[in-house]
């Protein structure tokens, strides 16, 4: 299944390093938005469907956490898949995101191998 | 606070970040301590730490590193001839978003949870930098193949545990 995916990180070089891990990944990546934060990417799910969320933790305006929040409490987002991808690496945000029903916790720094590994485990 | 411990997260978070994004390689030298940050030309990161230990971590580099660094992470050349651009900066923030943060995530296991502001990048020259944070700051400095990269840390406790508030809060200011 060819996959469109959504990066939301308030770092434009994260975004850049996801989107060519992604591509190179060789896990049927078709299309890749990107958004700074929560609400940027509210506004890009609106407009595009997408099978894959990876998310950062600390952003501006609306967190990582708060974004996983509000989609696991909307109907038409309650089974996309969201990945954390962040340097918070403490277990009670990693319990945070697991409980609110993230798809996988990848810390900062990260491998390519890592982010295929997991996308590769969802789809 | 144990300065080996903060030494040893540091050397820890900055060798994993450069063999894990960088392919690169950064040789921990010997650290020091200093009550004013000793900076004042090229490319700095500041990162706010707040919780029941309240501080600031620093990274900072030559413009000649900063674009290496940003080629490196980001497969793309970014030639110090043509300039420190944003590209750079942001490739400098969220190197020093990733070593600050594996130290706080290290340290957390001793000092309890602490919240991390984003990343705050100044690129000059001849600036004053001065702190009002109680403590000194530990350098750890490292050679890049050369090139030297610092990264300071400074923490104290809180007198009064305040709750983790978001954005920058540092208690550093830096005079352009």
């Amino acid at each position: 299944m060819p996959l469109d995916v959504l990066i939301v990180d308030d770092s434009a070089a994260i975004r850049k390093i996801l989107q060519r891990v992604l591509r190179q990944a060789e896990v049927g990546v078709r299309e890749v938005y990107e958004a700074s934060d929560g609400l940027e990417a509210l506004e890009a799910l609106k407009k595009h469907k997408v099978h894959l969320v990876l998310a950062d933790v600390n952003m501006p305006n609306m967190n990582g956490m708060q974004l996983l929040a509000h989609l696991k409490s909307t109907a038409e987002w309650q089974q996309l898949p969201v990945i954390m991808v962040t340097t918070e690496g403490s277990q009670s945000k990693v319990m945070e995101a697991v409980q609110l029903g993230a798809a996988g916790y990848i810390r900062k720094p990260f491998s390519a191998e890592q982010i295929k590994d997991k996308v590769s485990s969802l789809f | 606070m144990d300065q080996e411990l903060i030494v040893r997260a540091v050397a820890a978070a900055t060798q994993e970040v450069f063999s894990t994004m960088l392919a690169a390689e950064a040789r921990q030298q010997a650290p020091y301590a200093e009550r004013i940050p000793n900076v004042s030309d090229g490319v700095v990161a500041f990162i706010g730490l707040a919780g029941p230990w309240t501080g600031a971590g620093m990274l900072s580099c030559s413009p000649t590193l900063a674009c290496r660094l940003a080629s490196q992470l980001l497969m793309a050349d970014y030639s110090e001839a043509e300039g420190v651009s944003e590209e750079v900066l942001d490739a400098v923030a969220e190197i020093a978003n990733m070593v600050i943060g594996n130290v706080k995530n290290l340290l957390e296991e001793e000092l309890g949870p602490m919240g991390m502001s984003i990343p705050t990048v100044i690129f000059g020259r001849n600036f004053t930098t001065r702190s009002v944070a109680q403590g000194e700051w530990i350098v750890t400095p490292f050679d890049c193949a050369g090139e030297r990269l610092e990264v300071r840390l400074c923490l104290a406790p809180c007198r009064e545990a305040a709750p983790v508030r978001h954005g920058f809060h540092s208690a550093d200011y830096v005079a352009l």
